[in-house]
This record gives C-alpha cells, sequence and structure tokens, in this order.
C-alpha cells in the first residue's frame, strides 16, 4: 500500500490526552472525536489538517490511556498515516487492530512540517518528495500485515470465521 | 534456555511447544475486562460482526454455530467482567448512555461479572477483591492499568476495545511475546515509603519508555516483604513506563492474600450480603462462591512453577538498594518527572486527591488518616478521598477514617475513577494545582491543559492537605 501526504510534525511522548481529552470519551464516532484530535496541545491542529495528510512525531508516541479513541480520533481528523520513531505499545495495537497505518523509523527527525511523503507500508520506505530523500522504516510481520490487510481485527476474525466481511 | 514467569503463563494459554520474545502468538485468556468508556466500542463491534443475521460456516465456536443459526452469543459469559467506573454514577447523559449500554450487554448475554453502581468499585482493585483474578492467569482489559494484576503474578496487559470485542467473540488475543527487564530492590524501606514511591523511582530513572513493549519483573528483598496494597501500586503504574505488564512472582504473601479473597467471598455473611434485598437469588453483578471454589489456591504445581527460571534471559537488570529512597513526587507533566517531595515545599495547592486504582485501597486510606486525624487541612484546599470499593468504602466508615477525612474539613466519596482521568468529581480548572495518588500527570490529565497534577503517596497527600503545600510527613 502507498500512501502520498504533507508532514506535520509532532515531538516526543504525544500522549493519549494530548490526542483525545477524556471528556470526550463520550463518543465513539470518528468524525466527531475528529474533531477535537490533538486539542489541548495544538488548539490549530485539525484546521491545518488536509484529508490524506501524515504525522511524523518522535518517540513513543501515543502513551497512556488505552482509549481506542485516540487512533480513531486522528483517522476521523483526515490523517491517513502515523511515522514516529516509537510506538507506545496499546497504540500500537489499537493502530493495527482499526487499520491505522504506521510505520516506525529512526530517520524522522530529518522530515520538515510541510514535507511531501510517499510511504510504502509494505517495503517500509519512506520517500521524502520534498526533499528528495529516502528513509527506511521497520516494515511489519506478516501476522500484522495479515490483520492491515484484512482492513482490522474485525474483518480478519471474521474471515478466519468465514463470516461476510464489511469495508 | 530457561522462560521467565511471564513467558511461562502465555506459553500455558496456547497449543505451543515452545515460546520465545518477538514472535507473535494467539493465546486463550482466563478473563476479558471492559468498562463504561472502553466497552461500548467493543460491544459495537461485537454485534457488527456476529448479530448480524447471517449463518456462518465453521464450527466449533459459541458465537459461531455451524447448523446455520447465528449466534449473537459471547464465547464464555463467566469470563468477561463489565465495569461502569470512569464516568460513573453517570456524570451526564451521554454517560449515562453508555453505562446503559454496559447494563444492557451484560443482560442479554447473562455476564455474572457486571457491577452495577452499588456494587461497582475502581475495576483495578474490585477484580482482586472479587477474587476474578489470581496467580497464572492471563488477562485482558480495555483499559491501560490492567497491568495492575500483576502484583498477583498474573499476565495482565491493557488492551483496546476491538482486542475486547474479539476476545467476546472467541476468547482469544493476538500477543507479540514481549521482552523482559528484571528489577531487583535490595535494603530496607524507610518510614513513609511504600509501592507508590518505588514505583515512582523506578520510573524516574528509566524514562517513560525505559520498559517500553517489555515485561517489568519486580524482584528483591524489598518485594518479598512488601504487601499486596503496594505491590499492586507498582504494578498499576508498569504502563506509565512503556510495559506490556508489571509481575512480581507469587509468594506466601500473594498466597495468603489470595485465600484471604476466597474465605471472605464464601463467608456465610457475605452470602446473606449476596442476595438481593427482596431475599431473593443474587443479582447481576454478585459474585458466585462457586466461581472462587474453581480459583486455585492451593499449592498445586501450576502455582509452584510460577518463578522465573534460574536461567531465563532478561534484555537488562537492574539492581538499587532503596534503603535511602525518600517519599517521591511525579512533577508535571510526565511521571517520569521525579523529585523528593521534600524538595517541592514551595508548591501550593488548591486539591488533594486520595484514591484510584493506584492508592484507593484500605491501607491507603489508614495511612492518610493517620496522619489527618484530630486536624484540619489548609483553609481553601480541597480533599477528596474516594476509597476504590464498597467493601474499602465501609471498611472506611467502621474503622473512623471517614469520619477523619470530614471531620479535617475533606470528602468522602462513592467508589468511581472520577477525577484521576479528567471526569468528574474534581476537575480542575485553569492554574490550579493537585496533588494526587493517581497514575498520571499529562497536560489537562484532570481537566484544564493550564492546570497542573502532582502524583504522590498517600501519606505526601495527607501531609500536604493539611499545610496546603507539598510536604514530606515527617513534618506533620
Amino acid at each position: 500500500m502507498i500512501i502520498r501526504g504533507k508532514a506535520h510534525k509532532l515531538g516526543d511522548d504525544i500522549n493519549t490526552d494530548d490526542i483525545i481529552a477524556a471528556k470526550y470519551l463520550v463518543s465513539t464516532d470518528a468524525q466527531e472525536l475528529g474533531k477535537h484530535c490533538l486539542e489541548s496541545i495544538r488548539p490549530d491542529f485539525v484546521s491545518r489538517v488536509s484529508a490524506g495528510d501524515i504525522v511524523v512525531a518522535g518517540k513513543n508516541f501515543g502513551c497512556g490511556s488505552s482509549r481506542e479513541h485516540a487512533p480513531l480520533a486522528i483517522k476521523g481528523c483526515g490523517i491517513q498515516a502515523v511515522v514516529a520513531k516509537s510506538f507506545a505499545g496499546i497504540f500500537f495495537r489499537n493502530a493495527i487492530n482499526i487499520g491505522l497505518p504506521f510505520l516506525e523509523s529512526a530517520e524522522v527527525d530529518d522530515i520538515q512540517e510541510g514535507d511531501s511523503l510517499e510511504i510504502d507500508l509494505a517495503g517500509g520506505i519512506i520517500k521524502n518528495l520534498t526533499q528528495n530523500k529516502t528513509y527506511s522504516a521497520q516494515a511489519f510481520p506478516e501476522f500484522l500485515q495479515e490483520i492491515i490487510a484484512a482492513g482490522g481485527l474485525i474483518n480478519y476474525i471474521k474471515r478466519r470465521y468465514n463470516l461476510s466481511v464489511q469495508h | 534456555m530457561g522462560y521467565t514467569i511471564s513467558e511461562k503463563i502465555l506459553l500455558a494459554h496456547t497449543d505451543k511447544k515452545d515460546i520465545k520474545p518477538g514472535e507473535f502468538i494467539e493465546a486463550d485468556v482466563d478473563l476479558a475486562l471492559g468498562n463504561d468508556i472502553t466497552a461500548p466500542l467493543a460491544i459495537a463491534e461485537f454485534k457488527k460482526a456476529v448479530c448480524t443475521g447471517q449463518s456462518p460456516q465453521k464450527a466449533g465456536h459459541p458465537s459461531i454455530k455451524y447448523d446455520g443459526v447465528p449466534s449473537c452469543k459471547v464465547f464464555d459469559r463467566k469470563k468477561i467482567v463489565l465495569v461502569p467506573d470512569h464516568f460513573a454514577p453517570a456524570k451526564d447523559l451521554r454517560s449515562a448512555n453508555q453505562c446503559k449500554e454496559l447494563a444492557d450487554f451484560a443482560r442479554e448475554q447473562k455476564i455474572e461479572n457486571y457491577f452495577e453502581v452499588g456494587c461497582m468499585g475502581i475495576e483495578h482493585v474490585l477484580l482482586p477483591e472479587k477474587g476474578l483474578v489470581g496467580p497464572g492467569d492471563l488477562v485482558i482489559g480495555a483499559d491501560s492499568h490492567t497491568c495492575t494484576y500483576g502484583a498477583l503474578g498474573a499476565y495482565a496487559t491493557g488492551v483496546g476495545s476491538t482486542d475486547l470485542a474479539r476476545a467476546f467473540i472467541d476468547g482469544k488475543c493476538w500477543f507479540k511475546v514481549a521482552r523482559s527487564l528484571k528489577f531487583v530492590y535490595t535494603g530496607k524501606l524507610n518510614k513513609w515509603v511504600g509501592g507508590k514511591d518505588l514505583i515512582l523511582y523506578t520510573i524516574g530513572k528509566i524514562g517513560v519508555d525505559g520498559a517500553l513493549y517489555m515485561v517489568m519483573e519486580f524482584s528483591g528483598e524489598v518485594i518479598r516483604r512488601l504487601p499486596m496494597d503496594d505491590r499492586f501500586a507498582m504494578s498499576n503504574m508498569a504502563i506509565e513506563a512503556g510495559a506490556r505488564a508489571g509481575i512480581i512472582e507469587p509468594d506466601d504473601i500473594t498466597f495468603e492474600y489470595v485465600r484471604e479473597v476466597t474465605r471472605s467471598q464464601s463467608s456465610a455473611e457475605n452470602r446473606r450480603d449476596l442476595a438481593s434485598k427482596t431475599g431473593g437469588p443474587p443479582k447481576i453483578g454478585e459474585t458466585s462462591p462457586a466461581k472462587l471454589a474453581g480459583h486455585k489456591v492451593t499449592k498445586d504445581k501450576k502455582f509452584g512453577s510460577l518463578k522465573s527460571d534460574s536461567d531465563a534471559v532478561y534484555e537488562k537488570v537492574y539492581e538499587w538498594d532503596v534503603s535511602k529512597l525518600e517519599p517521591l513526587v511525579a512533577c508535571p507533566h510526565l511521571p517520569c518527572n521525579v523529585k523528593p517531595a521534600s524538595e517541592l515545599k514551595d508548591i501550593k495547592l488548591d486539591q488533594v486527591v486520595i484514591g484510584s486504582c493506584t492508592n484507593g485501597r484500605i491501607s491507603d486510606l489508614r495511612i492518610a488518616a493517620k496522619i489527618l486525624k484530630n486536624k484540619k487541612i489548609k483553609s481553601g484546599l480541597r480533599l477528596i478521598v474516594i476509597p476504590a470499593t464498597q467493601k474499602i468504602y465501609l471498611e472506611a466508615v467502621k474503622e473512623g477514617l471517614a469520619q477523619i477525612f470530614v471531620e479535617a474539613g475533606g470528602i468522602f466519596s462513592t467508589p468511581t475513577c472520577g477525577p484521576c482521568l479528567g471526569g468528574h468529581m474534581g476537575i480542575l480548572t485553569e492554574g490550579e494545582v493537585c496533588l494526587a495518588t493517581t497514575n498520571r500527570n499529562f497536560i489537562g490529565r484532570m481537566g484544564s491543559p493550564q492546570s497542573f497534577v502532582y502524583l504522590s503517596n498517600p501519606a505526601v497527600a495527607a501531609a500536604s492537605a493539611i499545610t496546603g503545600r507539598i510536604t514530606h510527613p515527617e513534618k506533620i
């Protein structure tokens, strides 16, 4: 899967309270949650995002709570992928399970706000079209690729039990 | 090559002959937990997947019937726990709707372990109290502090709502087998220093991603002497260092705790309490003694082997003499921003919270009450004390602790997660500063993004409520 979009840079340890504050955990709708994505630390983030953009973050992205509302909010505000130096464990699970594409790369510091990126998820390659550079990323193991290819965990499970899959 | 305790537990819940860190496995869980903010998503995903009226093709599963009749049933109604504790008692209309979704689902699916307001408590204190988790169990919870049960020698880990939905369907969960970090604590703890300080010390040393995607194994002579409540506080905050689990090998202290829980759950008095007010059978949400009788409390082979092998491989071993440790405080806005309480006496407070899944247990309340007895809190300061379960609430009342808190000028609340995550029962506005016995102090955690949260043990919290500034308990 190839993804193209504009980079929005965030720092280290972006936590789940940053991504979606607890007061919004009364909704399960990605669009509604998306309106409040990163509100506490970047009040203008949502207004600056165009559909298809990419978040580029430092280490430990998504640390804190297990709230699946976090990757839902990121999806809901139009972000189509996240690249970070490392991901927190539960956020990692949630992103895989709901089908939010993401990649781990040590070379993200080089990417600037607004750079145009092209991401090859299966190959683990990030191209910076603005700076004409290529970075390597951790490609997912086969098991996770299968879940992603199915469009998330529930679809993957439904396929296993031969239930019809909703997209 | 030997296994760590966490590898053994994972392996025991699969059909595999062997297990190694880094590999992906699917395992059968003993328990799957959700609360009022995480279960609604899981319930919706579950229903969308198997309550569609279509006929599934593959046999051998409660949710998936082969005879063409679609089944909208959870894999095992005894292995699911639903606790409305975060925004409950319902803080507003939408929270009430979420709570109702749990109640309705529990009723439809005949889920025994649904704890309505009146039975409910903070989930990670409630489940051990009810004997629902024990040594060697594999527990998943749609809540990051599920790692708390690691204190009992369970492999307990936080997952998301979709993981929970999947577990509702077939009782399984995917895991990446994590490497283990060993922490060995030696020496002797000072007065006023406990499990909370040990874990704050640890997170301060290794950082909020110092155990990223690893299992933290807490060991050493200090741990061997540590009471259960302090062990729960430690394991509870393993997630704050990025860990998948925070596990303590079960020993005589664990074993005695589990025995005591089983005793108190099946005592005649308790059976009377369990009956509904009309004298009928136990209501939905009250754990049956039969369930607890099935729990492995004897020193059988399973329990005996719940230790890491002497040749188990660890990513890293940390060994620390904690004899000089003082009470610690995590400063805004990360749990690793740790300083001694004695260095923070200039920090003025608007609010103190004593409670949460970290430090809302009876021994926490006893420590706080000992300090607050016959004292008054600082004028203008709000002291909010939240016992974690109804049992703890009643114990605190019986022991006169509730009276101490109220007479000191504080409030004594019904069990709830409440202010810990900025839900209700004590939100901070712009510029306000709170010292809490909770587990997280990110920006905006307890309310306004322009508020400040410090984390401490209950003794520091109680002492600070009196002076109105962060205070070492020795000063009182």
